[in-house]
């Protein structure tokens, strides 16, 4: 056992570290926030260049050989700064189930370029009545000649309005919430027949709704087998929960750093706040819940790449409980202890709250995780 | 003791309901169950509505202008109004100040301004709070200096809620320099069109402008404003916190708010059937349901005995801390109902009347700005911690 950090992975979160300090100061995050793209190509093209598009992926797929801890330090450094560029949909969604699903042609058309900064993707699962369930799919794909022809609905997809590509999960087979009977389809985002409805979220990113109008593809455009894509799709989901989760430390190191500040600095009564012992022990314990996001978050960041699946799904769905707990108890905390500035738009602690509030409701909230989690222990 | 209702009490409730379907405008009733913003004209037409008909100040005695109702019709009419979806009726002037002015203000101030107050035609807001001065509010350092028949004001008030739909402001301000605060504070009535005044808009969390910083800058105000005597302003200060604690637990709101909850999960899909099939999640409901219960029966308990003459003790800030936690509660239940559906941001949907149709379901846009914002509960009208300083100290005598 060894749980230190290589000198590349040093040197890795040494830079982003620095990115963050550079590029993420609360002022520059406001301005991306408000651009129209919600996000900055200059910092894409750097990511590019430091070799973060492709550091997760493996050298015959053209990426550096790196695998999820590198993605976890990354991810932690941007939930440090609230980071708004695309990753998430892009290289650790699109980019991880093309790399685990794909052709020889899709990698080189597709992953390719997106590890040069050239392309980038949304993934497209949700609908209206889905919750968190990733099988309750009902965008149907029909049989049209070689190809394919796709129609119906797709909810808060993320990265859609700069996507290049939207993977899409469409039922070709089998029953509503079927997992047999899905298939992944690659497409155009500029396809005919796709109509959006774009949007910023609570935490200022990007996403979309999507309609499907009898969208045509050809044969090419299914990602990995026909009817099943689902164990694709849970594997991809898993992998982006502990991504999300190493975000989901930064952020609570950055507002748990932000309040602890903010504590010994206010004065009332005519003394820091921090003087007073109900705010003291509420701080340990945000620092307690940071440590235990930390380490459920590294453990799974550890396990994800088990060739058992139900190991995998346990260490994803045991760091999102952590992290959902964590989150609200650090960002509740946050927020009361900085009183009343605490719910102005003015400090970075409201934004961190917003973002470790979303973390939990995507791809499924802590009681959701809880309760996956606890069927596969109980099944064992 | 008996819970069952008189049959006169429950006329009186069946009148409050039809007064509300009469007076209630559709488009608020609707922003009520929607969870959208209102706007001033929401809440001014409703509180004239109430005040014409004698029932805006209906906490105050007969002889201010009050209805004269018992305990019970209180707690009718706040239930129904709720119930009916009315906004809650602003406290500045008819919970805060108007009983501050009946109390200590002198003949000629009660007939200036207590019919306003009641009629809802002056709105009013709170200048209590300072940059330095939160939870330490004997810390103010607004100044007010006589010069002759006039104070001259200067210093900045934070957090002031609604500052910028207000006439008035009532204030603590500092007339001795230097000296506890029994002995150096004053309560000032401020117009708000007086030069010198200017009020900066706050954002909240959820992009929402309710409060503001009010800045006071050689603002001229007459001594006649002045409520009690000069730095003897603490008293009705604390009178008035006391006042404001007891109204703040806002158990009929929170009421409407699970049976909102439970309407939502009925029609949130899960697994082809609905949220309301999931016992995870209706447990949740029905665990915040029972804390609603203990929390008006408690209130009910300090209410009765009021009733019989006795004061509203300390013990009322834990009414305070409990009734805040529940709407934070209820609020981050709902949001959790809707899911993944609670992230797209609507602002034009949660401020303004725009034609703009909702992304999810229609409960959904209100759902996380209002689990930002409902943390304030713990933190406005005396934060949980300085309620529980207070329980401990005055009540516990630790
Ligand atoms: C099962 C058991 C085994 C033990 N074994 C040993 C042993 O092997 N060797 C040994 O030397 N001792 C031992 N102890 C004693 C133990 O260390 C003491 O009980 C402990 O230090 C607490 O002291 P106390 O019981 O006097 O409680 P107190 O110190 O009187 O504390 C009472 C309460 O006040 C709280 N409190 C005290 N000070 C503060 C403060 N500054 N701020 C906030 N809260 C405060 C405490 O947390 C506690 O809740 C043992 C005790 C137990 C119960
Ligand atoms: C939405 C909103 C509306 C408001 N409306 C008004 C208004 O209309 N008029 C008005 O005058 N004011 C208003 N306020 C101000 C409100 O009363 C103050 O925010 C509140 O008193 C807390 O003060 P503060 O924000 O300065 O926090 P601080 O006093 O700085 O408190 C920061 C943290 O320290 C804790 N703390 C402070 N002292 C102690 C202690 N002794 N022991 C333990 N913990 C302590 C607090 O509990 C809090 O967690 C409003 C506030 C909000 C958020």
């Amino acid at each position: 056992m060894d749980l230190s950090l290589s000198d590349e992975q040093k040197q890795l979160q040494e830079a982003a570290e620095r990115f963050v300090r550079d590029k993420y100061t609360f002022e520059n995050r406001r301005k991306i926030a408000a651009s129209e793209r919600g996000w900055l190509p200059e910092n894409w093209a750097q990511f590019a260049e430091l070799g973060w598009l492709g550091m997760a992926f493996s050298e015959e797929d053209g990426g550096y050989g790196g695998g999820p801890i590198e993605t976890m330090i990354v991810m932690e450094q941007f939930g440090k700064g609230l980071v708004l560029e695309p990753f998430l949909p892009t290289v650790v969604l699109g980019g991880g189930m093309i790399a685990s699903a794909g052709s020889k042609a899709q990698k080189e058309a597709l992953l390719a370029p997106m590890i040069e900064g050239k392309k980038q993707f949304a993934f497209a699962w949700l609908e209206r009545q889905s919750r968190y369930n990733l099988a309750d799919v009902s965008l149907k794909a029909t049989k049209e000649g070689a190809g394919w022809s796709l129609s119906g609905h797709k909810g808060v997809v993320y990265n859609a309005p700069s996507a290049d590509h939207i993977i899409v999960l469409a039922r070709t087979a089998g029953s509503a919430r079927e997992p047999k009977g899905l298939t992944l389809f690659i497409v155009d985002a500029k396809a005919k027949g796709i109509s959006r409805r774009d949007y910023p979220t609570q935490d200022a990113l990007r996403a979309s709704e999507l309609t499907f109008d009898k969208v045509s593809v050809g044969a090419d455009a299914v990602l990995g087998k026909v009817d099943d894509a689902f164990p694709v799709v849970e594997g991809a989901v898993d992998r982006a929960i502990v991504a999300l989760c190493a975000e989901a430390t930064g952020c609570m190191d950055a507002i748990n750093a932000a309040t602890l500040e903010y504590i010994k600095t206010r004065k009332q009564f005519g003394v820091p706040i921090g003087k007073f012992q109900v705010l003291q022990h509420r701080m340990v314990d945000c620092f307690t819940n940071a440590q235990e996001a930390r380490s459920m978050t590294l453990m799974a960041s550890l396990k994800i790449d088990d060739k058992d699946p139900t190991v995998r799904a346990k260490a994803a769905s045991g760091a999102k409980v952590q992290i959902g707990k964590s989150g609200k108890f650090c960002g509740q905390s946050a927020v009361q202890m900085h009183g009343g500035m605490g719910v102005t738009d003015e400090l970075s602690v409201s934004h961190y709250f917003k973002r470790l509030t979303m973390i939990d409701l995507m791809f499924g909230n802590q009681q959701h995780h809880l309760t996956r989690y606890s069927n596969l222990a109980m099944a064992a | 003791m008996d819970l069952a209702l008189k049959p006169e009490h429950k006329a009186f409730a069946d009148e409050v309901r039809a007064f509300a379907r009469e007076n209630l405008s559709p488009a608020t009733r609707e922003k009520t169950f929607s969870g959208k913003h209102y706007d001033r004209d929401d809440h001014m037409v409703w509180q004239q509505a109430l005040g014409k008909k004698g029932w805006l100040a209906y906490t105050w005695p007969k002889k201010y202008g009050g209805p004269g109702w018992d305990v019970t019709q209180r707690f009718l009419f706040e239930n129904v109004l709720a119930e009916e979806g009315a906004p809650r009726i602003l406290p500045f002037g008819p919970k805060m100040v108007g009983p501050v002015i009946y109390t200590f203000g002198t003949d000629a101030q009660k007939e200036r301004f207590l019919p306003g107050i009641r009629s809802s035609e002056v709105s009013w807001c709170q200048g209590y709070s300072e940059p330095g001065a939160g939870s330490d509010l004997a810390n103010l350092r607004t100044r007010a200096v006589r010069e002759g028949d006039h104070y001259i004001v200067n210093g900045q008030k934070t957090w002031t809620s609604f500052a910028h739909w207000g006439d008035w402001i009532f204030c603590l301000v500092r007339t001795k320099p230097d000296a506890k605060p029994q002995e150096s504070i004053s309560f000032l009535l401020i117009d708000m069109k007086t030069p010198g005044v200017t009020v900066r808009p706050i954002i909240m969390t959820d992009g929402a402008h309710h409060v503001n910083d009010v800045f006071l800058d050689n603002v001229k105000v007459p001594v006649e404003n002045l409520i009690g005597k000069e730095n003897e302003g603490w008293t009705c200060a604390k009178f008035l916190l006391a006042n404001e604690r007891l109204g703040i637990a806002e158990v009929p709101s929170s009421k409407r708010g699970v049976s909102v909850l439970r309407q939502i999960a009925r029609a949130e899909p899960l697994n082809g059937g609905t949220l309301a099939d999931d016992p995870a999640f209706t447990a949740q409901i029905a665990d915040v349901d029972l804390q609603v219960q203990a929390l008006e029966m408690s209130e009910l308990r300090v209410l009765s005995t009021m009733a019989q003459g006795g004061a509203p003790g300390p013990e009322v800030s834990t009414l305070k801390v409990r009734g805040s936690e529940i709407q934070q509660r209820i609020a981050e239940l709902t949001m959790e109902a809707v899911g993944e559906y609670a992230q797209p941001y609507q602002p034009g949907m949660l401020f303004q009347d725009t034609n703009e149709t909702p992304i999810g379901p229609d409960h959904a846009p209100p759902a996380a700005p209002r689990y930002f914002n409902m943390r304030k509960t713990s933190i406005y009208g005396g934060s949980t911690e300085i309620q529980k300083n207070i329980v401990s100290k005055m009540v516990l005598g630790l």
